[in-house]
């Protein structure tokens, strides 16, 4: 339901719901305005000068023009420079971390091309879904496994590079429910314009049956389809990379599923969550996202099926 | 007897010396004059032609890059194709089109705008020109073997690292930007010294035209800005090479080092691009306003100011990487400070316009189209200097369009204005002039068609460099619509060089001074002879064509030794600040030896790009023998006569003419 009615929205930078979003929208207006009156004055002066070419009799003037082009070149900017700098000042300190410990804490690691999440105080992992509480401010912790990249959800906050070697930390605070669409905006290799994730923010109580969710272990199948699939899981090459907490799967190296079920895109956004889209993922992801590390898989129609039916059960 | 006007002076001048001064200036022919040439001239087109080939090819890289952006989920090239064109495409742009090309015009007209002969080091200028030309080919090779640059212009750590990067596609890259800095360096030395040393009597540093400014001032950024870069790379490659892990945070190093470095250099160049085209906006504005520029010594403060400012605002490209926010608040101060001399040149045209009488030549309608556009670009540029602005917006298509607009707007319109202003200059010839207000305007709307939605979808969270798009994101009518326009930009440009091409064919011959312009330039013949001047004019003000001393000097100073310059191929030394004649120099004629120079730095370069460690060293001793050769001395053949090497003969005839220089400005005084 989230995902039909936000999940096609546009990720507008004018269309802010955060606090830091919505702070530095207003900057935008402001500068627009100032650039317009700029583009305004000088297309005028160019008009006129064109205007009055036509006009009668007219000698060049032998003044120099200094006070001319010291008054409109340099005193007029220099006033309203200084405001917009004052203004992007106070903005800038408004938009500092405002360091509250008893802020939720996301850690998120970039890798080529995906997003590792991890909550460290439920201490479950997930990928390219961060779930946020409403009106609370959240901390982020951004590391890089690999290459840089940059952390951008435009309608949240402004964008924080993750760095090679380095912790850099920002926050945001979500000031209505829905789903944000965010982006890698450091460009990092082959499938940059393929890295993107969601923050959904919800009502704090949704939220919290969502993280005590999240933290619970896939649970087991009863039997029939399904059983069948968590045995491909554990038997095909799927378990050498990827995790399903509760089960034998334990690889490191793509995102973990435990409850990949319930996320609304997979691919890091490149394609919906729906059984064709898993489907046509796993038999071979080159088709969709050229270059990315998972090889494509050998797998029997029957065994597809079942592996498809298993993952979408994990919610 | 009183000379009127340029062509007049132009006449007066050779009439009297024109075949005495000739004899010395020979003219090279056929291959081996193509290749031994040291003509400022001849050199100073090549650049050019060379520079506008790179243009179109990496603005086909652009149209192929927009085509894949038309729809979303594009499917033209694939994801490793897209990565080298769009890292092709900036490479070449800024280093292989924008400061060749610029560095094109002030080869040719550097020396006639300040009134001598040729640059003051003609075989260095040779070596310029052909080591920009290998790099080039260094680097364009690399596309047709799969290899080419694939980390974006700037080529971020650790993704143009070994680790992520194995392939030779940032070898490439470091090495032909290390390659190419050696003849971007050069040239600017070499701006330095001519405009400094070479500048005809009586023009002082207050006479000196605005244009010739900007190129000293681009020069010397040029000298400071690209030893950041050369370290940077020379890191890059040992690191990928040799494992040195100077950018490896693993191995100890940091990657943000890079960064710093780079943009060290990289926000330099913008104005390093920008400045000349400046310039050559500051050439056109006062021809077709009819009076002199308006405030010269403000809009002189401004380059100056500017070249000196842009060293330190390097870190508003990095301003979401994390660093202490006091660090970023003084870069957003000094980032906002560089629009002042912006804004002075801005005001400093419109005044001129103003107070003068506007003549819509086309050249004129490129500089007024420039100074649209390059607003447009300017205003946003403020925004970036803005940290939480800058934060939001980096790296999304908002930067796109505002660099093309500061790049595009701000260098290649003024450029394609100065192609149409000099024209006649460089080839003899004069352009349709329906055709060039179809080439302006067509140029014009496919330009803002282009690049004017990418505002939009940047604001819209559309992040750069990314190869293709998912639909439903509201970014798709602004790709079509920027595709569309880059069609209609391209057949502005193609317009354009039909006009051109057309012209060179067809074109009517062109007088000396076809537009009435004010600066020396126009008191040579169109094209120039080798010798530029027959006689040395004496420059009484800022705009020597447009005063009656300078005029009548062409004539009266044909009587002076000095000014003539005719026992040899010869020019006129004079002070740096006051430009006092101090005596004649003799210069380099014609000699294969820069071209055998380059060829051994391009056997050297490719052979350590290919890991043929011992050829490079042979390619080195190429190099270095050719080196030798050029610095060997030399007998002066039929020279002052007294046997000594070249250099004594010159102190010899250099000592008179410090005393008749003198004497002659006693009697200017």
């Amino acid at each position: 339901m989230l995902l039909a009615s936000c999940g096609g929205d546009s990720p507008s930078t004018l269309a802010p719901a955060g606090a830091g979003a919505r702070r530095v929208a207003g900057l935008w207006w402001l500068l627009f305005g100032i650039s317009v009156a700029v583009a305004v004055v000088v297309g005028v002066l160019i008009i006129w000068v064109l205007a009055r070419r036509t006009g009668a009799e007219v000698r060049a003037r032998t003044g120099s023009g200094r006070a001319f082009v010291v008054t409109m070149g340099v005193a007029l900017p220099a006033i309203v420079l200084a405001f917009v700098y004052a203004v992007g000042l106070r903005d800038l300190r408004d938009l500092a971390d405002p360091r509250d410990p008893r802020a939720l804490l996301v850690e998120v690691v970039g890798h080529r091309w995906w997003w590792e999440v991890r909550y460290p105080a439920s201490g479950f992992v997930t990928a390219n879904e961060i779930h946020v509480p409403t009106g609370s401010t959240v901390h982020l912790r951004l590391t890089t496994a690999d290459v840089n990249h940059s952390f951008w959800v435009p309608r949240l906050a402004v964008k924080t590079d993750l760095v090679a070697g380095r912790v850099n930390e920002m926050w945001l605070r979500a000031e209505r429910d829905g789903v944000y669409r965010g982006q890698c905006a450091e460009y990092c290799g082959l499938q940059h314009g393929h890295m993107a994730f969601h923050v959904v923010a919800q009502p704090a109580a949704e939220f919290a049956s969502w993280l005590a969710g999240q933290a619970r272990p896939a649970a087991t199948p009863p039997g029939g389809e399904a059983a069948r699939g968590l045995r491909v899981l554990q038997s095909a090459s799927c378990a050498s990379c990827h995790t399903v907490r509760g089960t034998r799967a334990d690889g490191k190296v793509g995102p973990d599923l435990t409850h990949v079920g319930s996320r609304r895109f997979l691919a890091a956004g490149a394609i919906p969550n729906t059984p064709g889209y898993l489907g046509g993922w796993i038999s071979n992801s080159q088709t969709i996202k050229p270059g990315n590390a998972m090889p494509p898989q050998p797998l029997t129609p029957d065994q597809l099926r079942s592996l498809i039916a298993y993952l979408g059960t994990l919610r | 007897m009183s000379i009127v006007d340029a062509a007049g002076a132009h006449r007066a001048a050779e009439e009297a010396a024109g075949e005495r001064v000739a004899r010395h200036w020979p003219e090279g022919h056929g291959l081996r004059g193509w290749i031994t040439t040291v003509d400022h001239k001849r050199i100073g087109r090549r650049y050019m032609v060379t520079a506008g080939v790179f243009f179109t090819l990496a603005g086909i890289e652009a149209l192929v890059m927009r085509t894949q952006l038309a729809l979303p989920e594009g499917r033209v090239v694939s994801p490793g194709v897209y990565d080298q064109l769009f890292s092709l495409h900036g490479t070449v742009m800024i280093f292989f089109f924008a400061t060749p090309m610029l560095f094109g015009f002030g080869n040719f007209l550097l020396p006639l705008m300040v009134g001598t002969r040729d640059m003051a080091f003609p075989r260095f200028n040779a070596f310029g020109y052909w080591v920009f030309a290998a790099a080039g080919l260094f680097m364009f090779a690399s596309l047709l073997f799969g290899v080419a640059p694939n980390a974006g212009w700037f080529a971020y750590v650790p993704l143009s690292g070994e680790r992520y990067n194995p392939d030779l596609n940032l070898d490439v890259y470091s090495l032909g930007l290390l390659f190419l800095g050696i003849s971007t360096t050069g040239s600017g030395i070499n701006f330095i010294a001519t405009a400094l040393k070479l500048r005809a009597p009586g023009m002082t540093l207050s006479r000196v035209p605005v244009f010739v400014w900007a190129l000293v001032v681009t020069s010397f950024m040029v000298v400071f800005a690209l030893p950041p870069l050369n370290l940077a790379n020379a890191m890059l490659f040992l690191d990928r090479r040799f494992g040195t892990k100077f950018f490896v945070p693993s191995g100890g190093g940091d990657a943000l080092l890079w960064q710093h470095l780079f943009w060290l250099f990289g926000h330099p160049d913008v104005y390093i691009i920008v400045l000349p085209a400046l310039g050559i906006v500051s050439a056109i504005v006062p021809t077709f306003s009819r009076r002199p520029i308006a405030a010269y010594p403000v809009i002189v403060l401004a380059t100056v100011a500017t070249g000196i400012i842009s060293f330190g605002v390097w870190v508003h490209h990095m301003f979401a990487v994390g660093l202490p926010q006091l660090a970023m608040t003084f870069f957003s101060a000094a980032s906002i400070v560089i629009t002042i001399p912006a804004g002075i040149q801005i005001f400093s045209w419109l005044g001129t316009m103003l107070l003068g009488r506007v003549v819509l030549a086309v050249p004129m309608m490129w500089a007024l189209g420039f100074v649209f556009v390059f607003v447009l670009g300017g205003v946003t540029g403020v925004m970036f200097a803005i940290v939480p602005f800058d934060q939001q917006t980096t790296d999304s298509y908002f930067v796109v369009a505002h660099f093309h607009y500061v790049l595009f707007g701000g260098a290649v319109f003024p450029i394609i204005g100065g192609v149409f202003y000099w024209w006649p200059k460089f080839t003899g010839r004069r352009t349709n002039v329906r055709a060039g207000l179809w080439s302006f305007w067509l140029v014009f709307a496919g330009f803002n068609l282009t690049f004017f939605p990418m505002h939009i979808a940047g604001l819209l969270g559309m992040p750069r460099r990314v190869y293709t798009f998912s639909p439903g994101l509201g970014w798709d009518p602004w790709n079509l619509l920027s595709t569309v326009g880059a069609y209609l930009l391209a057949v502005g440009l193609l317009v354009t060089l039909v006009t051109l091409l057309h012209s060179l064919r067809r074109g009517a011959q062109a007088p000396p001074d076809p537009w009435g312009g004010e600066t020396l330039e126009w008191a040579t013949s169109s094209p120039p002879r080798p010798h530029d001047f027959a006689v040395i004019p004496t420059v009484y003000s800022l705009h020597p064509l447009w005063d009656q001393l300078s005029l009548d000097s062409f004539g009266e100073e044909s009587r002076s030794r000095l000014h003539v310059l005719d026992e040899g191929h010869d020019v006129l030394r004079t002070t740096e600040l006051d430009a006092e004649p101090q005596r004649s120099l003799e210069m380099p004629e014609d000699t294969p030896i820069p071209f055998v120079a380059a060829f051994g730095l391009l056997i050297a370069f490719t052979s350590l790009l290919l890991g043929g460690y011992f050829a490079a060293i042979a390619g080195a001793a190429v190099f270095g023998l050719a080196l030798m050769w050029w610095l060997w001395p030399r007998e002066r053949p039929g020279g002052s006569g007294d046997g000594g090497p070249a250099k004594g003969g010159g102190e010899g005839s250099g000592e008179e003419g410090g005393r008749a220089g003198g004497e002659r400005e006693g009697a200017s005084a």
